[in-house]
């Protein structure tokens, strides 16, 4: 494994996934949505980071 | 009247964008086009043509209507629309350049080529190009069906569905003969900006007017509906939620136009840029979503098929005709930008199976792929006038089908998984019979497996198909002569 910064990227990806164990209720609410709406909503923009973060170390890599 | 004329204008600037772009592009209206340049702009685009691409496809008119419609209709298990786009993101990173990279080194223009090549055989290429347009034909329906329903609700019934749709197919006909991909990436700008304007602002203005935002909305639904904002036990529960949002990932790229809208990068650095910025546009989502929930609590009763009306709806009662006709129009755009490009791809497959490019022989069949447009509209408004309500029943099975294809692809990409040409085959048959007995024979989880836990009952039945797939591509490809076999090729 020469990159391991890459596996950065299985985080958001098993919290989505998981979302429906980790966060299927209303409480708390945040910014007015149920919980479950406001988990799934913050873990796909930590994708993106991820994702930049992942494909700004690659670049300085290469 | 004036939502009318909106939606006329907004024709006519798709129209005119669209063959404006090809021209830039390098005469792409001429009759001389190489089908390279039609149906994958000369492997050319970078990271903001690439990405209106691809968003242009995943923002149809499913996510238009169908969001809202789902969030009205259902409440959490919609939320999966919003989750599987970013985990689809994360695959890409990895998945997409290595696509890009094969199918530009073997000059493949098409899904089925990219098959052909990989495993150097035209059988099986043959057999994704089936599997590809059989899927992609419903999918077309689709759009063409929610665009009837879009024009004829905001012209508030002055142009009829069954006109609307004659209208619009004609027009998509027309800039895909004359543009190509180039006209569609630049409709796809214009679609992009009217959709994130009506659906951002709708989202935001409808919770606020109606139930003095977006706070006291959800309240008033917890209130009113406790069990509706979270997933249910059983049926559609977390088993469900997490193998649906799986399974749709891996079918994600593996629609014919999506992954020929891979083959248009300049570079595979876009991909990698596109998977950064992809999620964010996800968010749109968020915005379709309030709709829907704003119109559960101000248009209530709408049941069955009309639960796509809602956004529409809502619209209608809460606004004038001007706020209606854009809405329209942007709706209008979300089936033609799609459409377009389901088009082109089926006519591009279909080119190159039935005039394959010879050794020595400069012409090759961008010609022949224009002629083949408008007669593959015509098939399809054959069957959406002639289609019942199966609809739904037929676009979950197209995606199911699509998805089957995941498993060559993937051994393509893996030379010393040994999977062979026959393997592939035998995997993909397997995988679509799997498909085809559970969703038109009606079998499930739950018939074959009675007594079992919900949380392995409700896995989505798709998974069973891929499972089976899986098993008989790795025995076949076993089994296959060594001498006779053939690997994935290596780039």
């Amino acid at each position: 494994m020469t990159k391991p910064y890459r596996l950065l990227a299985l985080i958001p990806a098993v919290a989505i996934l998981g979302a429906p164990w980790f966060a299927n209720r209303v409480e708390p609410r945040m910014l007015g949505m149920p919980f479950l709406l406001a988990w799934i909503v913050g873990w796909v923009l930590m994708t993106s980071v991820v994702m930049a973060v992942i494909g700004a170390l690659d670049s300085r890599r290469s | 009247m004036i939502s009318l004329g909106i939606l006329s204008a907004t024709l006519l600037l798709a129209l005119l964008l669209s063959v404006r772009g090809a021209r830039r592009a390098g005469g792409t209206t001429s009759g001389t086009t190489s089908l390279e340049q039609w149906s994958v702009g000369n492997r050319g685009f970078g990271t903001i043509f690439v990405f209106m691409l691809l968003a242009g496809e995943i923002y149809t008119t499913f996510t238009f209507l169908g969001g809202s419609g789902w969030a009205y209709g259902r409440g959490a298990p919609a939320f999966y629309i919003i989750a599987y786009g970013a985990v689809a993101y994360i695959m890409s990173y990895w998945l997409l350049p290595a696509i890009w990279q094969r199918a530009t080194a073997w000059k493949v223009l098409s899904q089925s080529e990219y098959f052909t090549r990989a495993y150097d055989s035209p059988a099986l290429g043959n057999l994704v190009a089936a599997v590809s347009i059989a899927a992609l034909m419903p999918y077309l329906v689709l759009q063409l069906k929610g665009l009837g329903i879009i024009v004829s609700e905001s012209s508030y019934g002055a142009i009829s569905a069954n006109a609307a749709i004659w209208i619009g197919t004609t027009a998509t006909v027309i800039y895909v003969v004359l543009a190509g991909v180039k006209g569609s990436a630049m409709t796809a700008a214009l679609k992009d900006v009217m959709v994130l304007l009506c659906v951002v602002g709708l989202g935001i203005v409808l919770p606020y007017t109606l139930h003095g935002g977006i706070g006291p909305m959800f309240a008033r639904i917890a209130a009113e509906r406790p069990d509706f904002l979270t997933l249910p036990s059983s049926g559609m529960s977390p088993s469900w939620f997490a193998s649906t949002v799986l399974l749709t990932v891996l079918g994600f790229y593996m629609w014919p136009h999506t992954f020929g809208s891979v083959f248009t990068a300049r570079d595979a650095s876009v991909f990698r840029r596109n998977a950064a910025l992809m999620p964010l546009y996800q968010l749109v989502l968020l915005f379709v979503f309030f709709i829907g929930f704003a119109a559960l609590l101000s248009v209530p009763g709408l049941q069955g098929a009309d639960v796509d009306l809602a956004l529409l709806r809502v619209t209608r009662d809460t606004f004038g005709p001007w706020i209606v006709g854009l809405v329209g129009a942007a709706g209008l755009l979300t089936a033609l930008v799609p459409g377009s490009l389901i088009l082109m791809s089926i006519a591009t497959t279909l080119a190159r199976i039935l005039r394959p490019p010879r050794e020595g022989q400069p012409a090759d069949s961008a010609t022949f792929a224009r002629l083949l447009v408008p007669l593959l509209a015509g098939v399809a408004l054959l069957f959406t006038f002639r289609g019942g309500s199966t609809l739904v029943t037929l676009l979950l099975m197209a995606y199911s089908m699509v998805t089957q294809l995941f498993p060559a692809l993937l051994a393509s990409l893996f030379p010393t998984a040994r999977i062979t040409a026959a393997g592939a085959m035998a995997g993909i048959v397997v995988g679509e019979a799997a498909v085809a007995a559970t969703t038109l024979g009606g079998v499930s989880l739950t018939t074959l497996f009675p007594g079992w836990s919900h949380s392995v009952t409700d896995i989505n039945a798709g998974f069973l198909a891929l499972v089976l797939n899986v098993v008989a591509m790795v025995l076949v490809s076993r089994l296959s002569s060594p001498a006779t076999a053939t690997a994935p090729a290596s780039v």
